[in-house]
C-alpha cells in the first residue's frame, strides 16, 4: 500500500529522521508551489467525484484542486473553507488514505491525488498571505448556543453555527483553545501556532471562547439551558485515560499517554525549564499500545531524548491501529517495536520507582468481536525487561464530569452519550453532541463530520424556536 | 486574567490571595479546589479554596513558598493578576449533622480546615478544631478558626505557644477521653495526615484527608493524581480530593509526591539565580 501511494504522486519533503529526532519541529515540511502544481495536475477532475463523499465534512475537493491549478490561491481558500473551518489541521492530521483518497479514480491504477498535501498547502498558502476569507455571514437570528469543548468537534459546529447568525459562546476547561490539538497530538505533527490560527479564524467570524470553564462543575447543561441558551453542543472528547490495572502500575514513572503528551505538548515541558511544568527523562522507555496515541508518545520520548524507545504490543503489526505512515514515522526515527507482548506486572525500587516490567509472550488465535485475531498469552513464557519510564496508551473513554452533571442524558455502558448518528441529537431535549465523547476515540475528522451534521440539525431546530 | 483583589501575607513564607473569579465563587463549597497557573509559562497547580464571598465575586486561596511556582506566585501584588484561575474543582467535603467532629490542621492548611469547620458547625455538629504549627511565629488564623469551632486547641513543635508537641497528642487525648468523637477531618502535610490517620483507626472514628499530590489538568485527563484508597486507584481530582484517611496508601502517595523533587530543585535554582533572589 506505502510503496503503491507514492508510486507517481509528488513526495512532500520531510525534515531527516536523524535530525528530526532532536527538535519539535514539524517532520512534514509541505509542498513547493512547484510540487503543489505538478500533484495538482494530476488531477483528471472526474465527473464521478467520489472524492468528495469520501470527505466526511464534503469538501468540493476537484474545486479546490482546479483552483490551485489556475493559481487562483484566494479561490481555492474560499472553496476549502466553505465546508472545513479548520484546512490546516486537516491537511496534516486527516487519515486521507482511508477517506477521499481511498476512493480516488486514479487509485486504480497508480497512486491517488495527495489530497491532505495539497489542502494543507493551500492552508499556508493562506496563513502566509492572509487574503480576506471572512466568509458571509447571515443576518443574527437572535439565538444563543453553548458549544462544551474547543476541541476539533467544537470549534466546528461553532464555526458552521456563527456563519448561520446565531451567538456562539465556546466554554473551553483548560487555559487554551484547541482540546486534543493542543494537549495531546505533538507539536511536531501539528503546530500549535496552526491550531491557534485556525482558532483566531473561528473567533473571527463572532464566536466567543471562555477558557477555564470546566462545565459540570462552574455551570451544569441544564444551568446553561436555564441561563438563557437556546441549545447546548456537547464536544467533550475523550479524555479520560484507560490503564491496565495490573500490580505496580501506580508506581512513578508510569504515565498514562495523556499525561505524557499533556505535559509535553500543552504544557511545553520539552522546554523545561525555561517552562514550567517538568517531564521526567529517563534513559529506556515503553510505550504499551499500537495506536497514533502511543506512536505519538514514542516520537515525543526520542525528542525528549530517551536513548532507547520501545514500543509494547499485545497483537503483531497487521493489526497496529495507528496509520501506517505514523507507524513508518517511528520507525524510521528508531522507536523499537517489541510486537506479540504484553505487560503482566510492573516491579520497583525501595523509593517507589519502576525499575522494570514482566511481560508474556503472545500468540494470536480466532478473530474476536472486533475482526482482529485475539491475542492469547503462551503459557510459561514470561520475561522481563528493564525500563525506567513506561507510558501507558490504551485508548481513552470520555470524561464524566458532563455526563454525570446533567439530568436526562443517555449514556452507554462505556460512558459514551447516545446521540442519533445523522443529527447529534441527544435524550435531552436542546442538547446535541459529537466527536469523541459519542464515538470513543476516533479522528479529528470524524468528530467534525459529526459536528456539521449537528450543526445542520441545530440550526433548524433554532430556526423555528 | 484573573485580578488579585487583595494579598496578605500570613506569616512570612504564607500568603492569602482574595482573587475575583465570579463564576468559580458563586460555585465553591467547603473542600473544593482551583488550578491556579502564574502565567504563560507557568505550571498549573492545585490550590484548595480556603474562602469565598459571592456578592464580591471573590476566591481566597492559601498557599506556602516551596518551590518555582509558589515564589513566583509570592512575588505578585495586590492588584496584578495570575494567567489562569479554574474552578471549583473536585467533590465538596461531605457535611451533615454527625454529632462531634474533630477538625484537625497543621501549617497553611488551617486556611482549607476553617470554611469545613465552619460548614460542620452549620449542620448542626459540636466542632472541635485543633491547629498545629511549627513554633509560636508561624501561627495564624487562631481567631477565624476559634469562631467557627466549639473548642480550639492549639500546638507547637517547640511549645512556644499552646500545647507542646504535634497535633495527634491532643488528638488520642481526645479519643481516649470520655466524649464520644464520631467524626475526624485531618487537613495538612501528608505526614501529618498519615499519623492523624493512624491515631484515630484504632479507635474506629472515621477520618477523612484531604490529599494533595501533584495534578496537571484537575479535571480526570491525565491520571498523575492517582491514589490507591483500599484496593482501588481513584483519581483526587475527580474521585477526592477527601478519602477516607484508613484507607489511602500513604507511602504510595508520598513516593508520588516526590517525582519531580530533582527537577523542581533545578528549576527553582535557576529561577532564584535569575532573578538575584534567596
Amino acid at each position: 500500500m506505502a510503496d503503491k501511494l507514492d508510486l507517481n504522486r509528488v513526495s512532500m519533503p520531510k525534515q531527516k529522521p536523524r535530525a528530526r529526532t532532536k527538535n519539535f519541529n514539524e517532520v512534514a515540511l509541505g509542498y513547493s508551489d512547484a510540487n503543489a502544481l505538478a500533484e495538482a495536475n494530476r488531477c483528471i477532475q472526474c465527473k464521478k467525484r467520489s472524492c468528495v463523499e469520501g470527505c466526511p465534512v464534503g469538501v468540493d475537493i476537484p474545486e479546490f484542486i482546479a483552483a490551485v491549478r489556475e493559481g487562483n490561491m484566494p479561490e481555492a481558500v474560499k472553496i476549502l473553507k466553505s465546508k472545513n473551518a479548520l484546512p490546516g489541521i486537516c491537511g496534516r492530521v486527516c487519515p486521507q488514505e482511508t477517506q477521499c483518497e481511498q476512493v480516488c479514480a486514479l487509485g486504480k491504477k497508480g497512486a491517488p491525488i495527495a489530497i491532505g498535501r495539497l489542502e494543507r498547502y493551500v492552508a499556508d498558502w493562506e496563513l502566509k498571505h492572509q487574503p480576506d476569507s471572512t466568509p458571509e455571514i447571515a443576518p443574527a437570528t437572535g439565538r444563543r448556543v453553548a458549544v462544551v469543548g474547543s476541541g476539533p468537534a467544537g470549534l466546528t459546529v461553532a464555526a458552521d453555527l456563527a456563519k448561520r447568525g446565531h451567538k456562539v459562546t465556546i466554554l473551553e476547561a483548560l487555559h487554551i483553545a484547541g482540546g486534543v490539538l493542543m494537549y495531546g497530538i505533538p507539536e511536531f505533527r501539528m503546530p500549535k501556532d496552526i491550531v491557534q490560527v485556525e482558532v483566531d479564524y473561528v473567533k473571527s467570524l463572532g464566536v466567543e471562547v471562555k477558557l477555564d470553564s470546566v462545565i459540570g462543575k462552574i455551570s451544569t447543561v441544564d444551568e446553561l439551558l436555564e441561563e438563557g441558551y437556546d441549545a447546548v453542543f456537547l464536544g467533550t472528547g475523550a479524555g479520560l485515560p484507560m490503564f491496565l490495572n495490573i500490580p505496580g502500575e501506580n508506581l512513578n514513572g508510569i504515565y498514562s499517554a495523556n499525561e505524557f503528551l499533556t505535559r509535553t505538548n500543552l504544557m511545553k515541558a520539552y522546554l523545561f525549564p525555561e517552562y514550567d511544568t517538568p517531564i521526567k527523562i529517563g534513559r529506556k522507555i515503553a510505550v504499551i499500545g499500537g495506536g497514533n496515541v502511543a506512536m505519538d508518545a514514542a516520537r515525543c520520548a526520542l525528542r525528549l531524548g530517551f536513548s532507547e524507545v520501545n514500543i509494547v504490543y499485545r497483537r503483531s503489526r497487521e493489526e497496529l491501529p495507528a496509520r501506517r505512515e505514523e507507524v513508518e514515522n517511528a520507525e524510521e526515527e528508531g522507536v523499537v517495536f517489541k510486537l506479540l507482548t504484553n505487560p503482566v506486572r510492573f516491579l520497583g525500587n525501595e523509593q517507589g520507582w519502576v525499575t522494570s516490567m514482566e511481560c508474556i509472550e503472545m500468540e494470536l488465535g480466532e478473530p474476536d468481536e472486533s475482526g482482529r485475531r485475539r491475542p492469547i498469552p503462551k503459557k510459561g513464557s514470561e520475561f522481563t525487561i528493564d525500563f525506567d519510564i513506561v507510558v501507558v496508551a490504551l485508548g481513552t473513554t470520555p470524561n464524566p464530569l458532563v455526563p454525570t452533571t446533567t439530568k436526562e442524558l443517555e449514556t452507554t455502558k462505556k460512558g459514551t452519550v447516545v446521540a442519533d448518528e445523522e443529527t447529534g441529537k441527544t435524550s435531552k431535549p436542546g442538547v446535541w453532541a459529537g466527536g469523541d465523547v459519542v464515538t470513543g476515540s476516533a479522528t479529528v475528522i470524524s468528530a467534525m463530520g459529526a459536528a456539521k451534521r449537528a450543526a445542520a440539525s441545530m440550526d433548524a431546530y433554532l430556526r423555528e424556536l | 486574567m484573573y485580578q488579585i483583589v487583595n494579598r496578605e501575607d500570613l506569616t512570612p513564607e504564607i500568603h492569602l490571595f482574595e482573587i475575583a473569579a465570579p463564576e468559580v465563587a458563586k460555585k465553591a463549597q467547603a473542600g473544593q479546589f482551583i488550578i491556579i497557573r502564574a502565567d504563560e509559562k507557568g505550571e498549573r497547580i492545585p490550590l484548595t479554596i480556603a474562602d469565598w464571598n459571592t456578592e464580591k465575586g471573590t476566591v481566597t486561596v492559601v498557599f506556602m513558598e516551596v518551590g518555582k511556582t509558589t515564589r513566583k506566585l509570592a512575588t505578585l501584588k495586590a492588584g496584578e493578576s495570575v494567567a489562569n484561575f479554574a474552578g471549583p474543582l473536585g467533590l465538596p467535603t461531605h457535611i451533615d449533622k454527625f454529632g462531634t467532629v474533630v477538625c484537625v490542621a497543621g501549617g497553611f492548611a488551617i486556611a482549607t480546615i476553617v470554611p469545613i469547620a465552619r460548614a460542620m458547625k452549620a449542620a448542626g455538629n459540636k466542632v472541635i478544631s485543633i491547629m498545629g504549627f511549627r513554633t509560636k511565629d508561624l501561627v495564624f488564623w487562631e481567631k477565624q478558626l476559634r469562631n467557627v469551632s466549639d473548642e480550639l486547641i492549639v500546638t507547637t513543635d517547640d511549645g512556644s505557644y499552646g500545647l507542646k508537641g504535634v497535633v495527634t497528642i491532643p488528638l488520642k487525648d481526645m479519643l481516649e477521653g470520655k466524649e464520644k468523637i464520631d467524626r475526624v477531618i485531618a487537613i495538612g502535610p501528608t505526614v501529618m495526615m498519615k499519623f492523624s490517620s493512624l491515631t484515630t483507626k484504632p479507635f474506629g472514628v472515621k477520618t477523612i484527608v484531604s490529599l494533595n499530590p501533584i495534578m496537571v489538568d484537575g479535571t480526570g485527563m491525565c491520571g498523575v493524581c492517582r491514589v490507591s484508597v483500599g484496593d482501588v486507584t481513584k483519581f483526587t481530582c475527580v474521585d477526592g480530593p477527601d478519602f477516607d484517611g484508613h484507607q489511602v496508601n500513604w507511602d504510595e502517595l508520598m513516593a508520588r509526591q516526590r517525582i519531580y523533587l530533582d527537577e523542581e530543585k533545578r528549576s527553582l535554582e535557576l529561577w532564584q539565580h535569575s532573578c538575584g533572589r534567596r
